[in-house]
């Protein structure tokens, strides 16, 4: 079980505030260490398009949700934290929604359900109650453009090696010779597992080394 | 003896200040809400209109004019781009000559997830749908959203038969939706194993449809042919 990374303002010598956006980045990146929000990993990252959409879908949303939880953080009543974290987090889902329909309709359709279903992602919420309700407006925007663009960069990780392989391009333009014959499990929901398992095996190998250096 | 004391309860906030953070949290996103909805409407409906006409275009193949066309109780009234006259309206595909090739009429029912909508393409001389499109879908990725993707499925809806009776005053065999591989006729339509729901909402919106524009659509033909003219 990952250990939720925790900042508590008044709690002794602060981090220094750049430790709270690299952290997300690689340290506790919210895919490959904290394998938080499974469902849009495994589900949207057919594709690096979608990929990238959904992950910056879901980092203005944690970005936006963390201002204003940090903001009223002195106002809202810790009995009634949950729901109205709930409500922030559903209303720039909402308001992502409506963007990106104005962006594109076939972007829109393309990412389906998975836009109302950052509402129910874990890490928006972990971060809203762990960090932004605890940490100044200034540092919740640092963790979240740090685990928001963790999250997407795992995303990409995912969404390109599925794409490229379950269907020999990436970002839609052909990479392999026309008799390549594209590996369709890849961009099957199974193909989602096999390359989650294979990034994170390139990661723990990668932070093994580096702990060991 | 008892040494432990008992820990001192945390001071319960009065009800007054939680119901004044939520309402004011739920006033808050209410308004941001409504202000990106506000602003964003022109060119979610631009967009949307942008995407029917390519729908239009692929679900009545060779296309190269579209020209809109509202239900008037009594027949089908074309409508110019600036006129927004109420009434259920369906669109008529028109190739280079001015021929008819086909009508593409939107149909909507419940699906898994939610409401699927669609629009299909009907071709009155030879009495058959000849595609369809998803227009908005939120059902299941990898699952129900095969019906958009499943090729056996897209092509046993191109040339699904829906002919009227003798009188012309109703379908003849209305469209019916079978498990996967138990087609038999050529209006039923072959569901998709593992997305039985889905596919079965797609037969059943194509069924009622087909049985509510069809006798209509026969029966003033003349209103697409002479609008054209």
């Amino acid at each position: 079980m990952t250990k939720l990374p925790n900042t508590t303002e008044g709690m002794g010598t602060e981090p220094p505030a750049t430790d709270a956006f690299i952290r997300g980045l690689w340290r506790d990146n919210p895919v490959f260490v904290q394998v938080l929000g499974m469902c849009p990993v495994l589900a949207v990252s057919n594709t690096a398009v979608n990929a990238l959409a959904m992950g910056l879908a879901t980092t203005f949303v944690l970005l936006m949700s963390n201002i204003l939880v940090s903001l009223l953080r002195k106002v809202i009543p810790k009995q009634v934290r949950i729901a109205s974290y709930i409500l922030i987090i559903a209303t720039f889902v909402t308001i992502t929604d409506y963007a990106i329909q104005a962006i594109s309709v076939e972007l829109h359709k393309s990412l389906g359900a998975f836009i109302a279903l950052i509402v129910v992602n874990c890490l928006i919420l972990s971060r809203a109650e762990a960090f932004a309700s605890k940490n100044t407006p200034g540092r919740s925007v640092l963790d979240a453009l740090g685990m928001g663009i963790g999250f997407t960069f795992a995303l990409f990780c995912l969404g390109a090696v599925r794409e490229l392989l379950g269907n020999g391009s990436l970002f839609g333009a052909a990479l392999f010779p026309a008799g390549f014959q594209p590996w369709i499990v890849m961009i099957l929901p199974a193909g989602g597992f096999f390359t989650l398992a294979l990034w994170l095996l390139i990661f723990n190998a990668a932070k093994a080394k580096t702990a060991n250096a | 003896m008892n040494a432990m004391t008992q820990p001192s309860k945390p001071a319960t906030p009065r009800s007054g200040k939680m119901l004044r953070a939520m309402v004011g949290i739920g006033i808050l996103c209410g308004l941001l809400i409504v202000l990106t909805y506000e602003g964003t409407l022109p060119v979610i409906e631009a967009n949307r209109a942008e995407a029917l006409e390519k729908a239009i275009f692929q679900v009545i193949p060779g296309t190269e004019e579209t020209r809109t066309f509202r239900w008037t109780g009594d027949g089908f009234a074309p409508l110019t781009e600036e006129q927004t006259a109420e009434g259920e309206r369906i669109y008529a595909g028109y190739d280079g000559s001015g021929q008819l090739l086909g009508l593409a009429i939107p149909a909507s029912g419940q699906g898994y997830a939610d409401v699927i909508s669609i629009l299909y393409g009907y071709d009155p001389a030879r009495q058959m749908i000849i595609g369809f499109y998803v227009l908005e879908s939120k059902e299941t990725p990898g699952l129900g959203d095969k019906i958009e993707k499943d090729e056996d499925f897209l092509a046993n809806i191109a040339s699904l038969e829906v002919t009227l009776n003798e009188e012309g005053t109703a379908v003849a065999n209305p469209i019916v939706p079978v498990k996967s591989g138990q087609k038999t006729q050529p209006w039923e339509v072959d569901c998709i194993s593992g997305a039985t729901i889905s596919s079965r909402a797609i037969g059943e919106m194509l069924s009622v449809s087909t049985v509510r524009w069809v006798p209509r659509v026969q029966a003033h033909h003349s209103d697409f042919t002479n609008a054209k003219n």
